[in-house]
């Protein structure tokens, strides 16, 4: 993804719940886990399975393919509740790599930018255009592009969204955020021998 | 030059440099640590051959996947995930020189519970763990907040964070709370107000004549469910309640160093000055026990109060919110939920499993005991807690009164070590979040505080406690 201004081409999975929280995104019974991989088969559990362990077939996730599904569209305040950065493993791990939402979370925001996973806030209006145009046809296509900081949707019109530039710019040029923060080491030592 | 916030005091002290993009990279004094968001951390570190730079300003516990209640006389984990990921811990600490509390031992508890408790956490310190109700630790005047696992290790390795200056957002309770009426209902009145998406971008900082009136116990309730309105932080201005909390315990300041650090707290509040980006006032005094009825914190009402009919709704999203809320609970809008039969009840969590919270419960049991077919549940925050309730006796009240006495943790908060509601099951919890399957999948819970709780005990039923405190 990245390398192309992380720029792809994919159809949507649409969620249209608001207030998303991570309990649901990834229960916290699954949260024993010592690693980050592994974790999308346990993607919206207790809304994805029946009590038999059946995937439900109303549930969008079960309607989807990961290979060409790689954003999910929700509604408000997506990735509230826990700060367990799980969330976001659990999602990429699923395989997608945008979510369009009308808002978000803070700290999800955070997380889920530190884990390649882009959060695309829409205003009302171009939100309500994509429901429209994905209920009219629900394989409609998406292009998400980071470099333009814009969202095509399947008829054409492209909606700018804009990501916090420094987060953006670690997952254009595919730096870690650590790395960098190991650079003010010097300031860092100095910071505590002056207190 | 204007007056600063207190949120604004803390935040410049703690700034080592301008970084890119508006971020700073800010110092961390305690960093907090639990099994459950730091083993990839530590893998990250293992990766890259980095050490834990400041082993002395880390502290870590076992709280969210230990068992709380004994077999056999003992806790045993009986959960082989579990076992593995706090074995994964205990391995970390003693590789990197990290201490380490851990389950069954003198100081272990909840991590939010456990750190004022020691003394570890004080005013004008930033404090960090990967947890999000780290805004607990606000109470102290201290910058206090969740961060992700990456982010875990980025402290672990550098003991700095990039960080991004907020803004700020008071919130007056003006008056004194009614007896009956806790800091757990202050902060859910607020959270119903605002909505569960209204502080987010803000640090909030609370204050008036309730909140002053509050011991640490209830500012530090106040601060933890800041996050369930989505604000960064919550803090409380020191003062002398503050000071006479600290002083003494295990990592307070000693001797000359106290009064040093008395002098330089005291200057934290905020200016008579200071602006601040957002304000809402809110009257203590009118305020009645709360309970939520829906699947945020932000679903809430008065005791007696009506829940809400979608209808009503501020808009298409709220309303279909409401509608999915009340079928996923089962309960029915134009009427309050005074009466609702509750099949399990929940004391404990890191909102509310302090000592006073447990007094406050006790106050009730003294006088009336659980009603039969109901299963209560009283999970003190930590070691240190458990031993003063049993030390005053408070064990043998919630027992006598037919209520279950465990061990800490975080237990049937968040239902990752086998303590859950069953589907369907209606629980009223002191803990902070209500989300469909929190307490267990298919589980359905009402928060409210430690005295509503244990009237719902006694009802079986969710009930008044006021009636019961007369
Ligand atoms: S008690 Fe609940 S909210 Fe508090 S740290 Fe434990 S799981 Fe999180």
């Amino acid at each position: 993804m990245t390398g192309h201004g992380f720029q792809f081409r994919s159809r949507v999975v649409t969620l249209l719940r608001d207030h998303v929280d991570t309990d649901q995104i990834i229960p916290a019974r699954f949260l024993t886990t010592t690693t980050k991989q592994g974790l999308g088969e346990k993607l919206f559990n207790d809304w994805r399975y029946a009590k038999d362990g059946t995937p439900r077939p109303d549930f969008p996730l079960n309607q989807a393919d990961p290979a060409v599904s790689r954003v999910l569209l929700a509604g408000e305040d997506f990735g509230c509740g826990s700060s367990r950065e799980h969330a976001p493993w659990a999602l990429v791990d699923w395989g997608l790599r945008a979510i369009v939402a009308r808002s978000f979370a803070d700290i999800f925001r955070n997380n889920a930018l530190k884990n390649g996973l882009l959060p695309i806030e829409l205003p009302e209006e171009p939100h309500r255009q994509l429901i429209a145009e994905l209920e009219r046809d629900p394989a409609a296509e998406v292009v998400v592009s980071l470099q333009a900081e814009e969202l095509t949707l399947p008829g054409g019109d492209r909606v700018a969204f804009t990501v916090d530039p420094f987060a953006r710019h670690l997952l254009l040029e595919g730096l870690d955020e650590l790395d960098y923060l190991r650079t003010f080491a010097d300031q860092t030592v100095a910071f505590e021998a002056q207190r | 030059m204007t007056g600063r916030t207190l949120y604004e005091k803390v935040y410049a002290d703690h700034v080592v440099a301008q970084a890119a993009h508006g971020r700073d990279v800010l110092y961390i004094d305690l960093h907090l640590v639990h099994e459950v968001t730091s083993p990839q951390a530590f893998a990250v570190l293992a990766e890259r051959g980095l050490e834990v730079r400041r082993p002395d300003r880390t502290v870590a516990t076992m709280d969210h996947s230990i068992p709380t209640k004994r077999t056999d006389g003992k806790l045993q984990i009986l959960d082989e995930a579990a076992r593995s990921q706090l074995e994964t811990l205990s391995r970390n600490c003693a590789a990197h020189g990290i201490p380490l509390h851990a389950m069954g031992e003198e100081a272990q508890g909840v991590v939010h519970v456990i750190g004022p408790e020691l003394g570890l956490t004080q005013p004008g310190m930033t404090v960090v763990c990967g947890d999000s109700h780290t805004s607990t630790h606000g109470a102290f005047g201290a910058l206090a907040f969740g961060i992700g696992t990456s982010q875990v290790g980025h402290v672990l390795a550098t003991q700095t964070l990039l960080e991004r200056r907020a803004k700020t957002f008071r919130v007056t309770f003006t008056g004194r709370a009614p007896d009956g009426v806790s800091a757990k209902d202050l902060v859910l009145a607020f959270i119903a107000k605002v909505g569960t998406g209204g502080g987010a971008g803000h640090v909030l900082e609370f204050g008036g004549e309730a909140v002053r009136a509050l011991s640490m116990e209830g500012r530090m309730t106040l601060c933890n469910m800041s996050i369930e309105a989505g604000a960064r932080a919550g803090m409380v201005a020191p003062d002398e309640t503050t000071f006479a909390y600290l002083k003494g315990r295990a990592q307070a300041p000693k001797g000359a160093d106290w009064d040093a650090a008395v002098a330089r707290w005291s200057a934290l509040p905020s200016d008579p000055d200071a602006t601040f980006d957002r304000e809402i006032t809110l009257d203590a005094s009118a305020l009645t026990p709360r309970v939520t009825w829906g699947t945020n914190p932000g679903m809430g009402v008065g005791i007696d109060e009506p829940l809400p009919a979608p209808g009503d709704a501020k808009d298409a999203t709220e309303k279909a919110a409401r509608e999915q809320a009340l079928a996923y609970m089962k309960m029915e809008a134009g009427k309050p939920l005074l009466g609702e039969a509750v099949d399990v009840v929940f004391i404990g969590s890191c909102t509310n499993a302090r000592i006073e919270d447990l007094r406050e419960a006790a106050r009730i049991f003294r006088k009336h005991r659980v009603k039969d077919g109901t299963r209560v549940l009283v999970v003190p925050g930590s070691r240190q807690v458990k031993g003063a309730a049993e030390a005053e006796g408070l064990d043998r009240v919630f027992t006598e009164a037919g209520a279950e006495w465990r061990d800490p943790g975080c237990s049937m908060c968040i239902a990752m070590n086998g303590d859950k509601i069953e589907p369907g099951q209606l629980a009223v919890s002191t803990s902070n979040r209500n989300f469909e399957g929190r307490q267990g999948p298919g589980g359905r819970t009402i928060l409210a505080s430690p005295p509503t709780a244990a009237a719902a005990a006694v009802r079986g039923a969710v009930a008044d406690p006021r009636e019961l405190l007369r």
